[in-house]
């Protein structure tokens, strides 16, 4: 719905400056914009494809399920309940293999599953300290390899494509960060605000 | 970065072939998948791209951009990138619409076209995320997470203009 609201805010905010101008030529704008959608989607297509295909190589070759294995410590200390709950635990280090490894589509199903699972244990309706660490995790985007982006800006002609790396792994790094140490923050004080 | 990909290609091949993996059956399928991604996101770009390229040619790009520029500059955040920041946590293919024609406007090797695509690589579509999770988990009452979420959010936009003039 918020998708909605914005569209008409923008339809009516384009044609209001544009009355105010004059002499821009919306009709034409609108056509041009549809036109440049198709040609991104077309030159995108092959570097999505070409990374869908190493993400599903990654998963058949059991290199994601060893990376998964690798991080469960840590996992474990992060979510403390799913030391317990072997299932739990190969859901979440499942979604945030899938996530670093650039893997979406694969993440979202995982993070779902290990969410679900918390849910029935703890049995309410409300979420958990520990499913909101998870929701932030997966908002926050922990990525090895941001394929899209780097395959957009190939497609735009950037010199290497990937030398943004450095700055996407810190940022990603900082905003987790960030979002964890908020969700600590409000975990005290949410009781006290409801 | 050049040999990066390419090595990463050979080598997660390599590996997967020896460990009796039918490697191109492999890729054939993710390709398969990556269409189907195209898919999904031509009808929202054809919309956004639509709409964004109305913003810009009536002024209103121009109009809204001049208004958040003091805001921004005192964040160093390049002002330009405000309307990707407005649509991220909303939308993945309006994100990815709107950064889109940021790179094309100003280089993908401009200071805005790098902090576009580094803001995009840093953060998630925010409120989808919550309400799929939720949502299939049957959770109704979300507490705490869409502060936290959002607080992560903006941290990743900052960071991303920071680590771009830094890097």
């Amino acid at each position: 719905m918020a998708m909605s609201v914005i569209w008409v805010c923008m339809l009516a905010l384009a044609l209001f400056c544009g009355l105010l101008r004059g002499d821009a030529d919306l009709g034409r704008a609108a056509l041009a914009g549809a036109g440049k959608a198709v040609e991104l989607s077309l030159s995108l297509a092959g570097s999505l494809c070409l990374w869908s295909g190493f993400g599903c190589l990654l998963e058949r070759s059991g290199l994601q399920k060893r990376l998964a294995r690798l991080l469960s410590p840590l996992l474990g200390r992060l979510y403390p309940s799913a030391r317990r709950d072997p299932e739990t635990m190969g859901a979440l280090s499942g979604n945030v293999t899938a996530n670093l490894l650039g893997l979406g589509s694969a993440a979202t199903p995982l993070g779902v599953a290990a969410v679900r699972r918390m849910q029935a244990r703890a049995g309410t309706e409300e979420a958990s300290d520990e499913m909101c660490r998870l929701v932030v995790m997966n908002t926050a985007s922990i990525q090895l390899l941001p394929t899209t982006v780097a395959a957009l800006r190939g497609t735009l002609g950037a010199d290497s494509p990937f030398d943004i790396l450095p700055a996407v792994w810190l940022s990603s790094l900082i905003s987790v960060t960030a979002g964890l140490g908020a969700a600590a923050l409000l975990r005290r004080v949410w009781g006290k605000l409801e | 970065m050049n040999l990066l990909i390419p090595a990463l290609l050979l080598g997660t091949s390599a590996l997967a072939l020896a460990r009796g993996v039918d490697v191109y059956a492999a890729l054939l399928e993710g390709g398969q998948r990556g269409l189907e991604l195209v898919k999904t996101v031509l009808p929202s770009l054809v919309m956004l791209l639509t709409a964004v390229e109305l913003l810009r040619v009536s002024g209103a790009m121009d109009a809204l951009t001049r208004l958040l520029t003091p805001a921004a500059a005192w964040l160093g955040i390049p002002p330009e990138t405000v309307p990707l920041m407005v649509v991220r946590p909303l939308s993945g293919s309006a994100a990815l619409a709107v950064g889109a024609e940021l790179m094309a406007v100003h280089g993908p090797n401009s200071l805005v076209g790098r902090t576009a695509a580094v803001m995009l690589g840093s953060t998630e579509t925010t409120f989808y995320t919550i309400s799929v999770y939720f949502a299939a988990a049957g959770v109704r009452r979300s507490r705490y997470a869409i502060p936290a979420a959002l607080t992560a959010d903006l941290t990743g936009f900052l960071a991303a203009a920071l680590t771009v003039r830094l890097l």
